[in-house]
């Protein structure tokens, strides 16, 4: 029996690796796509925010057909205590767009409808097909995949990894290091159904309008972490992530248990009060930043997505790097076999280049101070300063015979006895530094 | 041998929503699967294959994503799969599916072979009558074996199969003539794993798309809702019942000390029913 041979196999079937395939079969090559789930997205945390700019740059006229729910014109920001929340709210009608920019999304139906676009572009698609190991020849140059399915290997010039945050295959392999426990957040999501009319009273909607809040402060504990709820057409996704250090730190708290919390906030329950909840698996995000991006290329294989580490914590962006990474290495993959040349590490160095010189790469240095911080500065900033936010505002907005000179010079001792001048500052500068 | 496996594309039941306020099926997102019952046919008609030779073509009538379940199939391993879809089928019921399938294994029949079985599942978790088989049977003419919880033996030659059946107080073993009809029960085994081949076979495999004019239905006012007099009136969630449920506890977990401590407990709560049941025993 002959091997079976393709020109590219592409680990994985989330945005990542779709975006990958796709590319890769418009351009005439012949691949090979193995997901280990019973279809595309059925592995996948329901709930997200999709960039249209990303996908756009794959397939230009996904609105006519992709299962969006709603595109966002509202963005509230919150910092919580226990008893409230403060924060921004941004809403325009310019986001009532021929074109919006961003889109709640089922994540499941979403991958679902991906995936379907990569087979009618002719990529070969196996599903509840796990790959177990690369294969390589003996100059450790990567040359196929071993799948958990009876029969032998499966050869390709080039392997893409897009096997999502765990990079198992990768790892076996010894083509990157294990995750970091201070790397990865653990994030646990429900989806709360609601009669369509009664989410958009509840939000101000019409339409096909959307809201996102995101959230930070008491609930997680001090650790470090978020909250947050995006709206659906007929449902409201509300999840929130901490890193798993933290957890380990903890002991004690359970993702779970900080959903509990955020679900019966005050300002949140009344959100959600009726629905029918659907509980979903627990995910990991990978939020090291550009310190923890692993080796992406190298003889035969090219890394995309979460498994690169490619998400953007602070801006809460992962499906577009990834989306972006995948069509990036598929161009260049497509190019270097296009012009009759093998897969090697050096060739493939183009990839990192144009990530590089891509809001990508730039993005992920720009933060990559972030997580560090975080790590020493976290709990106040959770914990701390939510409380102090509040608490100001209280004092601010209470009408209660004091002077509103006086009130400034509360809410300015309270913060100094809370933090001391020198670590308010610490942290504005460090925060400063960070951001830069 | 020519061995027809008929599937339906159902709803995962398990993961059907009941809205509480409006009592309505929510059906948003719910995830499809091949009717449970029918990959117990499926996988006998594998086996089957696999001891005597021959081909195994699955079929459905449905949707256009019904497709999703036969590739499904085909990576079990069957051989080919048939879609039969078209607008004039919507709303069949029962009596108007075993129609259209009837017809889609005649003319199955006549592009590959007339089968010697034909595999049904026992019945369908989102309609749960247990027609549509023995529907296909009584239409073409095939010997009905429905409740087989293992095919023994069979004979080409002889055109003749020997099975068990599950009856309502033991076990028959039957012997039929082919062609037959068998549905089967359920755990009488397990569908396999397909091999990487079957996978790939599988994912490139076109699978085959009639609609009623290439299938040749005699009469399309039997098809669809026009051919249905199954009228649906109402679909309800049942309401919890009122007594909450108890949970009995034993020490030793062997059946008799069970069901002793369960008869404790209803006698003590009922002496009379006691009192009734032992006066019984002595009158015997
Ligand atoms: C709770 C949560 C909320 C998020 N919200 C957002 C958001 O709102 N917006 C946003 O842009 N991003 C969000 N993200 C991040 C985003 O989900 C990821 O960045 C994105 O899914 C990465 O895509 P990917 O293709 O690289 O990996 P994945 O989506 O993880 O896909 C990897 C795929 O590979 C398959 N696979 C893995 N190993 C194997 C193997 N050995 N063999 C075969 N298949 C394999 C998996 O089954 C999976 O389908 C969120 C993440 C989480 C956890």
């Amino acid at each position: 029996m002959t091997h079976e041979h393709f020109d590219a196999i592409v680990v994985g079937a989330g945005p990542s690796g779709n975006a990958a395939a796709y590319t890769m079969a418009q351009r005439g090559l012949k691949v090979l796509q193995i997901e280990r789930g019973e279809y595309a997205g059925s592995k996948n945390v329901q709930g997200a925010i999709l960039y249209s700019d990303a996908l756009e740059k794959i397939i230009p006229d996904f609105r006519d057909e992709a299962p969006l729910e709603r595109h966002v014109i509202e963005q509230r920001i919150w910092m919580m205590d226990d008893a409230g929340h403060t924060g921004m709210h941004h809403r325009s009608d310019d986001y009532n767009e021929d074109r919006p920019n961003r889109y709640t999304i089922i994540r499941a139906q979403f991958d679902k409808w991906f995936n379907r676009c990569v087979r009618e572009i002719g990529v070969t698609v196996l599903f509840e097909t796990t790959v177990t190991s690369l294969i390589t020849d003996e100059n450790k140059r990567v040359i196929g995949v071993q799948t958990d399915r009876d029969g032998n290997g499966i050869f390709a010039d080039v392997v893409v990894l897009a096997e999502g945050v765990n990079g198992l295959v990768g790892q076996r392999s010894g083509l990157r290091r294990e995750l970091r426990p201070e790397d990865v957040a653990l994030a646990v999501k429900e989806m709360h159904f609601l009669p369509q009319e009664v989410i958009d009273a509840r939000f101000n909607l019409k339409g096909e309008e959307g809201v996102v809040i995101e959230a930070m402060g008491t609930i997680t504990d001090g650790m470090v972490g978020t909250a947050f709820l995006y709206t659906n057409r007929e449902s409201i996704s509300v999840g929130v992530g901490c890193l798993v250090s933290e957890f380990a730190k903890s002991g004690e708290a359970t993702p779970h248990g900080i959903l509990d919390r955020f679900k019966n906030h005050p300002s949140i329950k009344a959100l959600l009060e009726g629905s029918e909840i659907k509980e979903y698996a627990a995910h990991l995000i990978p939020e090291g930043g550009f310190r923890a991006v692993p080796e992406l290329v190298g003889d035969g294989w090219i890394v995309v997505g979460d498994a690169g580490h490619f998400v953007n914590a602070v801006h809460r962006e992962g499906s577009n790097l990834a989306m972006t990474t995948g069509r990036l290495a598929g161009e260049v993959v497509a190019n270097i076999l296009g012009s009759c040349m093998t897969c090697t590490r050096d060739n493939l160095q183009t990839y990192v280049r144009q990530l590089e010189d891509s809001f990508v790469m730039k993005d992920m240095k720009k933060y990559k101070n972030v997580p560090r911080m975080l790590e020493q500065g976290g709990r106040h900033i959770m914990d701390l300063y939510p409380r102090l936010l509040n608490r100001s505002a209280q004092t601010w907005f209470r009408v209660d015979g004091k002077d509103k000179k006086s009130k400034e010079s509360d809410i300015l001792r309270s913060a100094r006895q809370a933090r001391g001048l020198t670590g308010l500052l610490g942290d504005a500068f460090k925060l400063a530094r960070a951001w830069r | 041998m020519q061995i027809f496996v008929c599937i339906k594309q159902v709803p995962d039941s398990g993961q059907i929503r009941v809205h509480p306020v409006t009592n309505t099926i929510m059906r948003q997102g719910v995830p499809t699967i091949i009717n449970p019952y029918d990959l117990f046919g499926l996988e006998q008609a594998l086996r089957l294959r696999d001891r005597f030779g021959g081909e195994v073509t699955v079929m459905t009538m449905g949707p256009p994503m019904a497709v999703d379940s036969l590739r499904k199939a085909l990576t079990y391993g069957a051989d080919r799969a048939v879609l039969l879809t078209d607008r004039v089928f919507a709303g069949s019921d029962t009596l108007a599916t075993s129609y259209a399938l009837s017809n889609l294994i005649l003319k199955a029949g006549e592009t590959w072979g007339a089968p010697d079985i034909v595999f049904c599942g026992k019945q369908t978790i989102d309609g749960d009558t247990a027609q549509v088989g023995p529907g296909i049977a009584r239409r073409l003419g095939l010997s009905q074996l429905t409740y087989v919880s293992g095919i023994d033996d069979m004979d080409l030659t002889d055109r003749q199969i020997l099975v068990r059946r599950r009856g309502d107080h033991g076990v028959q073993v039957l012997r039929s003539q082919l062609p037959v009809m068998v549905t089967m029960m359920e755990g009488s085994n397990e569908i396999r794993r397909g091999t990487q081949a079957d996978a790939l076979r599988a994912a490139r495999a076109e699978v085959v798309k009639w609609n009623a004019a290439t299938v040749g239905i005699p009469d399309v006012s039997l098809c669809g809702l026009r051919g249905s007099p199954t009228v649906v009136k109402k679909v309800f969630a049942p309401t919890a019942r009122e007594e909450k449920a108890e949970m009995v506890a034993t020490t030793d977990q062997s059946p008799v000390a069970m069901a002793d401590a369960l008869i404790n407990q209803i006698f003590t709560r009922q002496p009379a029913l006691q009192d009734d049941l032992l006066r019984q025993a002595a009158g015997h």
